[in-house]
């Protein structure tokens, strides 16, 4: 059992850190092994891989800006600065020890408020997980380092992109120019990869002093792990709100990891005293991403396990491996198969701890590797790798001309300093806020005036007002930043 | 000063992604079938039915085909990217789709252009059937469909019920009701039938046009009030039908494999006696029995039959309710 937790604890790792492959596409081709197995060591297996995968994806967006599942991307915008720095020792040391902590308190969570979570997360209907998306659009407040309005034309690029295909609600078919090819629409991956690590790839070749740079910077470091593992558990309230976090977005239907790891990284940042540090290396930045993200694992099991909808699309593999073990999920399940259930739970959580070694072996080997590697060789390592992963979405050659094409146009966005987190930002909630919108509009018909539905329930009222306040506190903050050195009295607007 | 170099990099982007593509189209001989691995796509995400049923046929599939079964997603438009996709495939049987009805119909019907006819493809078989179940809230007041249904009627929308999708079965069952009933629902739709469950469950709908495999699930949580069957289905005998209700609604999903217009008829009968042969083994039946999956059995000629006689009902219903415009 602890071998099966190994192999799919590593072999999760290094998918997760390929570009482009995910944790979902490497659980499906997984399951058919797990299939041969009796249901525990196939869901021990699938578990440890999920849990691998997830971590995994922190290498590569540290590194070399590549997040290799979209649940590390606020690990780049954090991670990849280190990296720059000299300290991607750091950054991967910050990411294991918040990987960890995630995992283990998410699986605490989903054992623990289980049942509790998944009752709260039935009163979000439609008319909330639109003022969840818009909510997590107030993060580009945050995202947006130098000016709001390239901040928000980021953010409107990313939504307008997220339109082109069929419609999520009512199926009409948009923006395809008559490319059935593009009925599909744009899908997040290759759009990741394109807008994270293209553009990086142009820069590191047209950049080639780059890794003579880093190298000689890290030469002159010693190990960095004792003193990071110190600084981050000396953080602890970032490591339970960054779970938190992800236990509960992951406990939301349709949201997971992908939506978690920003949220947790906006919230890191606005608790933070030294936010100004956030965008150029700050590892609590990491730290809550990686926490989050794993957390969501432990969270988005809750719904799948308890009502079989899957809180993500791993989850929902995970759930198609249940079926077809001949397990039922569904509020019987914890009483018809406790045994099982339990032992996957504890697996997931073993997995976590097997996580630490794995990652500070092979996580540091694969750093000096990539830190020594001259471009001339890492710039068409990550191309190919790049393309394999865009290409293995849906197999269709599509994502990979996209994927190019993105990466050029995220370049020359960069240049004119609209960063690539805000386009993924839009480009993540948009489809999640449009389907809330209309489907709280379909199901209110009843009323007079349906679109009242959105502010009148309890829930979505609140959410509203975090909405407004997120606003208002990053715009505080925004202003105040720059002048805190000098004034401290400043004059607050807005 | 290394201003060209970008410019490398995309060309050498394009480049290798059009050999990427050439390199895709095979040789094709008279020999044998097969000769080679057989590609079997499902059109929607992993981890759903369409996965669940490939799976269980990918092994026994494998040992009669005597080659390698690989299941393969696209995911994408509510099917139609996977579909659009088989039109450009090589019509020699090593790429086969599951497809589902009516979607392979309603899809072209309604939206347009979707990058694929109705009748570009042969179809292999239908294998699989799962009919429409309406189902309220277990603490609902509502307990029969006459219950429904004059609650539906004391205002236009007064009872919104969910389903999956536009032109799906859920969706047209729910055409159906209306216009059978003299009733307005308030369709809302969600993307796939695990998200109509929390929306039910968290009172944001009334109630759901959903599949039995749902009930079985979420035990006790629902409360069945009519199946759009002929008869009343085994395991759920004390499930009315609409039918005996007095409202003619029957329908639901249909699964099946297909293959591009072009692949040779042999082919098509080799591979729908492979299926043939597979679910007629009792192991492949009880794991579909386990899995609350009803089997059917329409070989390439029935299939197509029963095809172009829902294209016509479709038609109907749909100039009916001016989807046609």
């Amino acid at each position: 059992m602890l071998l099966l937790i190994v192999i799919g604890t590593v072999s999760g790792v290094a998918v997760g850190a390929m570009p482009g492959l995910s944790a979902t596409m490497g659980l499906a081709l997984l399951v058919p092994f797990s299939f041969a197995m009796d249901p525990t060591a196939g869901l021990v297996l699938l578990g440890g891989f999920y849990v691998g995968a997830i971590y995994g994806g922190a290498f590569t967006a540290i590194l070399v800006n590549a997040p290799g599942t979209p649940s590390s991307i606020a690990t780049a915008l954090e991670g990849y600065p280190m990296t720059k720095q000299g300290r991607s020792e750091e950054a991967i040391v910050g990411a294991t020890i918040g990987s960890f902590v995630g995992g283990v308190l998410g699986v605490v969570a989903m054992v623990v408020v289980g049942p509790l979570l998944a009752g709260f997360a039935l009163n979000f209907g439609p008319q909330e997980y639109f003022w969840v998306a818009v909510f997590g659009l107030t993060i580009i407040v945050t995202l947006a380092e130098d000016s709001l309005l390239k901040g928000i034309l980021g953010v409107v690029f990313g939504l307008v992109l997220g339109t082109i295909g069929l419609a999520p609600v009512g199926g009409d078919v948009r923006f395809t120019f008559g490319m059935s090819e593009l009925q599909g629409g744009v899908e997040l991956i290759p759009a990741m990869i394109g807008f994270f690590t293209i553009p990086e790839v142009i820069r590191l070749i047209a950049n080639r002093h780059r890794d003579v740079e880093v190298y000689e910077q890290r030469a002159e470091k010693q190990s960095q792990v004792k003193a990071t593992v110190i600084a981050v558990f000396s953080r602890p309230l970032n490591l339970v709100r960054s779970s938190a976090i992800g236990a509960v977005v992951g406990a939301l239907p349709g949201a997971g990891s992908s939506v978690s790891n920003l949220v947790a990284y906006n919230e890191a940042r606005r608790a933070s005293r030294t936010p100004e540090r956030f965008g150029k290396g700050e590892v609590d930045g990491v730290v809550a991403s990686e926490t989050a993200n794993n957390a969501t694992i432990g969270g988005g099991l809750v719904p799948t396990l308890s009502l079989g909808v899957p809180g993500s699309p791993p989850h929902a593999i995970i759930l198609g491996a249940l079926l077809l073990h001949g397990l039922r999920p569904g509020p019987g399940l914890f009483e018809s198969s406790g045994d099982l259930v339990y032992t996957f739970v504890t697996a997931l959580a073993i997995c976590a701890v097997v996580m630490v070694p794995v990652g500070l072996i092979a996580g540091r080997g694969l750093q000096r590797a990539v830190v020594v590697m001259p471009t001339r060789y890492l710039a068409p390592g990550i191309v190919v790798l790049s393309m394999v992963g865009a290409y293995a979405i849906r197999n269709s050659i599509i994502d990979v001309l996209l994927m190019g094409l993105l990466g050029v146009v995220g370049y020359l966005l960069r240049t004119i300093g609209i960063g690539p987190a805000t386009v993924v930002l839009g480009l993540i909630l948009g489809p999640i806020a449009e389907e809330g919108l209309v489907q709280g509009l379909q199901s209110s018909v009843g009323m007079d005036m349906p679109w009242t539905s959105f502010f009148s329930r309890p829930i979505s009222i609140v959410l509203i007002l975090a909405c407004v306040l997120s606003v208002g506190w990053s715009l505080r903050r925004a202003r105040r930043g720059p002048k805190r050195d000098e004034v401290t009295s400043g004059e607050d607007g807005t | 000063m290394d201003q060209a170099r970008p410019v490398m990099v995309i060309s050498g982007f394009l480049l290798s992604a059009s050999l990427a593509a050439c390199g895709a189209t095979g040789d094709e001989s008279s020999e044998e079938y097969p000769t080679q691995a057989v590609e079997y796509v499902i059109p929607f995400d992993p981890g759903g039915e369409s996965d669940i049923t490939a799976r269980l046929q990918q092994e026994p599939l494998e040992d009669v085909l005597d080659t390698n079964v690989n299941i393969t997603y696209q995911p994408g438009a509510g099917g139609a990217l996977a579909w659009s996709e088989l039109t450009r495939a090589t019509p020699d049987g090593h790429t086969i789709a599951g497809f589902n009805l009516p979607h392979i119909i309603a899809q072209p019907m309604a939206s347009g252009d979707v990058g694929y006819e109705t009748d570009d493809f042969k179809i292999v078989n239908i294998f699989q059937s799962t009919p429409n179940l309406l189902v309220v809230r277990e603490d609902s007041p509502i307990e029969t469909l006459d219950e429904y249904i004059s609650a539906a009627k004391e205002g236009a929308d007064a009872m919104s019920i969910g389903g999956t999708g536009t032109y799906t079965p859920n969706h047209l069952g729910t055409l159906l009701l209306e216009r059978e009933a003299g009733i307005e629902l308030g369709y809302t739709e969600f993307s796939g039938t695990g998200a109509t469950v929390p929306a039910l469950l968290g009172g944001h709908v009334d109630s759901l046009f959903t599949f039995p495999t749902q009930l079985e699930t979420q035990e006790g949580e629902m409360r069945p009030l009519a199946i759009a069957t002929e008869e009343r289905l085994p395991g759920l005998e004390d499930v009315p039908t609409f039918q005996e209700e007095g409202y003619d609604v029957v329908g639901g999903a249909y699964r099946g494999t297909m293959v591009p217009k072009d692949t040779p008829d042999e082919v098509v009968e080799q591979l729908a006696a492979a299926f043939d042969e597979i679910h007629s083994m009792p192991e492949v039946q009880e794991d579909f029995e386990e899995n609350s999956l009803k089997m059917e059995d329409y070989g390439p000629e029935e299939a197509a039959e029963f095809i172009d006689q829902r294209e016509g009902e479709l038609e109907e219903l749909f100039n009916e309710i001016g989807v046609l415009e």
